[in-house]
């Protein structure tokens, strides 16, 4: 109980640091009525959010639906500010020594078919999620590797009973993706039916989706949040290309884009349309990383890792690939800014971090004549996408040259890319991305781990496993903090079996008459858009 | 005494063939087909920017100089940079290195594949031109940019797997023109007189049927190395093409010259000028080839 | 004749199983597929237990000659199935795209005929002058520019210019309204990708214009009519250009039945939800049910084009049947 507090106030602390991103927004008297009209980047494989992984499925669905807690839309930079959105009287405090949370409803709350909302539903909810019976996908079931049974006292009242206490609990049940369902629905018309359908209680109400083109939602006059939400109603239109959706905000055919624009194209648009656009920034919780496949021969070499992240200029690439990609933050494994993320000081002492890129250079090329691999040849795999992956792979390749590596760039859709890297493995090194929705480090730090589950590298540490092992039962800030200053320097240093290269940078340009949204530092957060009004 | 006959047959079936010279044949094209030569002289100009292209340029076409990025064009960076500071003059005469070679690789196999099956086809017949036909009938059925789309989408990208996708609806285009041509020569009794004195297939195939199809064969030729140079411009713009940082020009299109095309148009509007010369080269040519090869459309 | 038919039609299998073949295992040889792509797509952690159940449910799990059967029966009983990324009715999701993909198609084939016939025809009566060079480069560029970037083009002019002129930058919609509900929204999206589209296509057909008047105009026939004094513009008119109009309907039906595939990259600088977009995004998607269906229907179309064709000629000229 004291650790986890303490853990939770450490973060709050921080909070504050990171909300700077949203910018000073002077309260303003919302205006009701208007369409909202924004483009998204990715269609939708299918309406059901439990089983879908994309931010394809939170753009245009989110707004359907409602959670039981979720990140505070009014200030979602800070990674520990959670609301209620079904609950009432606040986040719950743990019980029973952090294994115990209970939640109480709010009520009235009905969804868009009329059913009354009770426990009921958001229990059917989570088994769904958490024990889906066989045959039905649950994309983030591991996330709840803690929760023992869910119990319902009343018809306003859950209750999660843990296995044991974890504070990445709570950051889990803010998932964006959690929609809560109608149990009327999954008894009556099957766990498959919200593949196709939607009956939410959120702020708005699903009128149609047109395959490939878009999404449309009205006004729910029923929401129970007072006055919410402003708008009429929104279309969420599907425009797959970067240029289309840039053009689109250009030509006030759409109003916002949730995702991020290269700060380029921010220049251009504020250059072409001055104070009718609005930017918003934030540092964004995805970072992409360079994974080495470490079975492949001289990739098996620890020297040889170490050159490849010795030999990338991350400092020079901040500044330069930050005017012409979403990426720009130097960091380590833990999202930059947080209070348990490595300081520049830190950073510095870590190979291919140092300040001075010569010095990095020249050591790495003393490695690689070390382990006789002066004429390296290698095969980086890349995912056939533009922003960020084939920009950084681009800057990649060019910075491997500069230590004499010869790096053959090989670009492949996504489905042959995952293919690679997960069953074919014949590549020596691949780009991958570590991108979360809720900020917790413990839990964002997995990816590092050999055993995860979504650790590609074929790498196999038992002192990694028993530090991560101590990072989650840590409670003290401090040690917490040491722990995973060690785990950092294992990973990204002493086996070089990671390696960062940037931390993506969100920069949502948006035509000004859009109010009331603020940015995340992530694009699946804070988008059920009932605080959004047009100033029209 | 079967060698007489034999050249007998021989210079008889000559007479038959058209006796025109390749240089009387160009000669010809070049004094009545002043556009079909300027065609040629842009593809001159593209192998010669292609060969020398080291020469013409001091910039590297791969090395980013992050100091420059977006440079308008100027002294320095005659027609401006890319977003990787690149210069794009040096990257435009690099890319019709690879222009050329997937163009002429892909039109020589897709060609001579053809040329081949087109004619063994029309000169077996029989059961083997039947089922032969109706392959070729599924691949002319299948769209080129769709087809080529699943060719790239199964072998992976890359500049090689690009001249595949190409090569193979080239194959059943050209066999298809063959073998019309082909079954035509086959119809003339010296065919027949030459199989009776016991000649081997293949020496009747590239005596005589061969050389006859030659006139269809260029045509085809040329208008493919065009439309392999689109093609692939096509494909690298929708990012299943030749692959970063390999200059090209259809991916010196896609991704970030059409986001900054506004702000710098110079990166979206060089490199499909040169795609649009080069091919506009190879159509021109090719259309004057035709005019001087093929009698029917000759001028009154 | 009837004989003729049948044997057209019976030839016509062979072609529709053979496409069917190929692009049932060339899908299938494409590395990764539909439920890895869902569930790995983002690069979290995935149980292999929930993409077994993702393969069970979409039936990939069966043997290869068991799926293909089923696709081929379902094929020849027009029950396309579901798409198997969004789990709709395959006829519900290429209809829809299929509005928007043939008035795109025939709004090129407009432009083109209103361009090619008069340039084609100007281009032949005029052979070896100015005019004649000007038509002809001109009808060879439209081949030579890419029809994706004069699409870039347009849409990069008319942002800057709109901007210049008014100072408000305009672009085309971005949403798909159909002609009868909006059409002054649907034209003003929808003409810009005719265009570029159109202008490759009249290329096409301007050459074959000129070539066939060309012939024609050597006929004995023609002669006897301008000897006969008549008028030159009555001899092209009434006898010249009707009579080479075939090979040019030909050559204009032929392209309309490969538009769709030419669309595919049109398409997508337009950001147009039509048919080649739907093939580009199902074969990225591992969407096996999707693109057969899509690649049976081109297939299917051109078959039916082609065969259309033949029978005219077969009609028009008897001695085609035999050879």
């Amino acid at each position: 109980m004291l650790k986890l507090t303490g853990r939770l106030a450490l973060a709050a602390a921080v909070g504050l640091g990171l909300a700077a991103g949203a910018g000073s927004v002077k309260a303003e008297t919302p205006k009701r009525g208007g369409t909202l009209s924004f483009v998204v980047a990715s269609d939708l494989p299918s309406f059901d959010g439990h089983r879908e992984t994309t931010f394809g499925v939170v753009h245009p669905l989110a707004p359907f639906y409602s959670l039981l807690i979720r990140v505070n839309p009014a200030n979602p930079g800070d990674p520990t500010d959670f609301e209620c959105d079904l609950c009432v009287g606040g986040i719950p405090t743990p019980e029973n020594d952090g294994k115990k949370y209970t939640f109480n409803l709010r009520k009235g709350v009905t969804f868009h078919d009329g059913t009354p909302l009770t426990s009921a539903d958001v229990k059917a909810t989570y088994e769904k999620i958490i024990n889906p019976p066989e045959g039905i996908p649950s994309a983030r079931k591991s996330y709840y590797r803690m929760v023992d049974s869910i119990s319902t006292p009343d018809d306003h009242t859950i209750v999660f009973d843990l296995k044991f206490a974890s504070a990445s609990f709570i950051p889990a049940m803010a998932n964006p993706f959690n929609f809560i369902y109608s149990k009327k629905d999954l008894d009556e018309h099957g766990l498959n039916w919200h593949t196709q359908n939607v009956n939410g209680s959120g702020p708005f109400k699903f009128v149609q989706y047109q395959p490939g083109a878009f999404v449309e939602g009205v006004r729910n006059d029923n929401f129970y949040m007072e006055g919410r939400p402003y708008l009429d109603g929104y279309r969420s239109i599907i425009a797959p290309k970067m240029a289309v959706r840039l053009q689109a905000i250009r030509g006030d055919r759409a109003a916002i884009e949730f995702r991020g624009f290269p700060p380029k194209a921010r220049d251009d648009l504020v250059k072409a349309l001055g104070d009718k656009v609005t930017v918003q920034e934030s540092d964004w919780n995805c970072n992409l990383l360079v994974t080495p496949n470490t079975k492949r021969p001289a990739i098996d070499d620890v020297r040889v890792r170490q050159a490849l992240t010795l030999g990338v200029d991350r400092w020079g690439g901040s500044n330069y690939l930050s005017q012409i990609a979403i990426v720009k933050t130097v960091g380590g494994v833990v999202f930059p800014n947080h209070p348990l993320a490595a300081t520049k000081e830190e950073l510095h002492k870590l190979k291919g971090y140092y300040p001075d890129i010569e010095k990095s250079r020249a050591e790495a090329k003393a490695l690689l004549a070390d382990a006789g691999k002066s004429d390296l040849k290698i095969d980086f795999s890349n995912r056939g996408v533009d922003q960020p992956y084939k920009v950084v792979g681009t800057w990649l390749v060019d910075q491997w040259r500069k230590i004499g590596v010869d790096a053959a760039q090989r670009v492949q859709p996504s489905g042959p890319f995952y293919d690679t890297l997960r069953k074919t493995r014949d590549h020596d090194v691949s780009i991958d991305f570590n991108c979360q929705a809720v900020i917790d480090p413990v839990a964002d730090i997995t990816k590092f781990l050999p055993s995860s589950g979504s650790n590609f590298t074929g790498f196999e540490h038992p002192g990694l496993e028993t530090i991560y092992k101590q990072i989650e039962k840590e409670g003290d800030p401090a040690k917490l903090r040491a722990l995973i200053r060690d785990y950092e320097h294992l990973v990204l240093d002493e086996t070089a079996s990671s390696m960062i290269t940037l931390w993506w940078y969100k920069i949502n340009v948006h035509r000004s008459y859009v109010k009331g949204w603020k940015v995340a530092p992530s694009h699946y957060l804070a988008q059920q858009l009932d605080p959004v009004w047009l100033d029209k | 005494m079967t060698t007489v006959t034999e050249s007998a047959v021989e210079a008889q079936v000559e007479d038959l063939t058209p006796k025109t010279s390749f240089w009387k044949a160009a000669i010809k094209m070049a004094r009545n087909q002043p556009v079909g030569v300027a065609g040629l002289g842009v593809v001159f100009l593209m192998v010669f920017a292609a060969i020398f292209a080291p020469y013409l340029t001091s910039y590297d076409p791969v090395i980013n100089q992050y100091e420059f990025i977006l440079t308008p064009p100027g002294a320095e960076f005659f027609l401006g940079t890319d977003q990787f500071g690149r210069d794009i003059f040096t990257r435009i005469l690099y890319g019709a290195r690879t222009a050329l070679f997937v163009g002429f690789t892909a039109a020589t196999v897709g060609a001579v594949g053809g040329l081949v099956l087109g004619v063994a086809s029309a000169y077996f017949g029989g059961m083997f031109d039947l089922i032969f036909q109706r392959i070729m009938d599924v691949f002319m059925a299948f769209p080129l940019i769709i087809l080529a789309l699943a060719v790239v989408a199964t072998l992976g990208s890359g500049t090689e797997n690009v001249i595949n996708a190409i090569t193979i609806p080239f194959i059943p285009q050209c066999a298809r023109v063959v073998r019309s041509n082909a079954l035509a020569i086959r119809e003339i009794p010296y065919v027949d007189a030459a199989r009776a004195l016991g000649f081997g297939h293949a020496r009747i195939i590239l005596r005589h049927m061969v050389p006859n199809v030659m006139a269809p064969f260029l045509i085809l030729f040329t208008a493919f190395v065009g439309q392999a140079i689109l093609l692939e411009a096509s494909l690298s713009y929708l990012g299943m093409g030749v692959q970063e940082p390999t200059p090209a020009w259809g991916l010196m299109l896609q991704g970030g010259a059409e986001e900054y095309a506004e702000s710098a148009p110079w990166v979206a509007i060089w490199p499909g000028v040169a795609i649009s010369l080069a091919v506009f080269g190879f159509n021109l040519f090719g259309d004057a080839m035709r005019d001087t090869l093929d009698p029917k459309l000759r001028s009154r | 004749m009837s004989k003729y038919i049948i044997q057209r039609v019976l030839l016509m299998i062979p072609t529709l199983i053979g496409a069917g073949i190929l692009v049932f295992f060339l899908m299938r040889m494409i590395p990764g597929d539909i439920c890895e792509l869902r569930l790995a797509g983002t690069g979290l952690a995935v149980d292999q237990e929930q993409i077994d159940i993702c393969r069970e449910n979409l039936g990939l799990n069966r043997a290869l000659p068991v799926q293909f059967i089923d696709f081929m029966i379902g094929f020849v009983t027009f029950d396309l199935g579901d798409s198997m990324w969004t789990g709709k009715p395959i006829t519900e999701e290429i209809g829809l795209r299929f509005q928007l993909s043939l008035q795109v198609a025939i709004m090129a084939t407009i432009v083109a005929t209103v361009i090619a016939i008069p340039l084609g025809a100007i281009s032949a009566i005029k052979q070896d002058t100015w005019l004649d060079y000007a038509v002809r480069i001109f009808s060879i560029a439209g081949i030579a520019i890419p029809s994706f970037w004069l699409g870039i083009m347009i849409i990069l002019g008319l942002l800057i210019i709109t901007q210049q002129v008014t100072g408000i930058p305009w672009m085309p919609p971005i949403e798909y309204k159909a002609i009868w509900v909006d059409p002054m929204h649907n034209l003003s999206q929808l003409i810009w990708p005719a265009v570029a589209t159109g202008y490759r296509y009249s290329a096409v057909a301007t050459r074959m214009t000129r070539s066939a008047l060309l012939e024609v105009l050597r006929e004995d026939y023609i002669r006897t009519a301008r000897a006969k004094g008549l008028v030159e513009k009555i001899v092209i008119n009434r006898h010249a250009l009707k009579n080479s109009m075939l090979p040019v309907v030909t050559i204009i039906g032929i392209e309309f039945a490969f538009l769709i595939g030419g669309l595919v990259v049109t398409e997508q600088v337009f950001n147009l939800n039509g048919i080649g977009k739907l093939f580009v995004d199902s074969v990225s998607n591992h969407d096996y049910t999707m693109v057969q269906a899509l690649v049976m229907l081109v297939v299917m179309s051109f078959v039916i084009v082609n065969f259309i064709i033949d029978l005219c000629y077969a009609w028009l000229d008897p001695r085609i049947r035999y050879s």
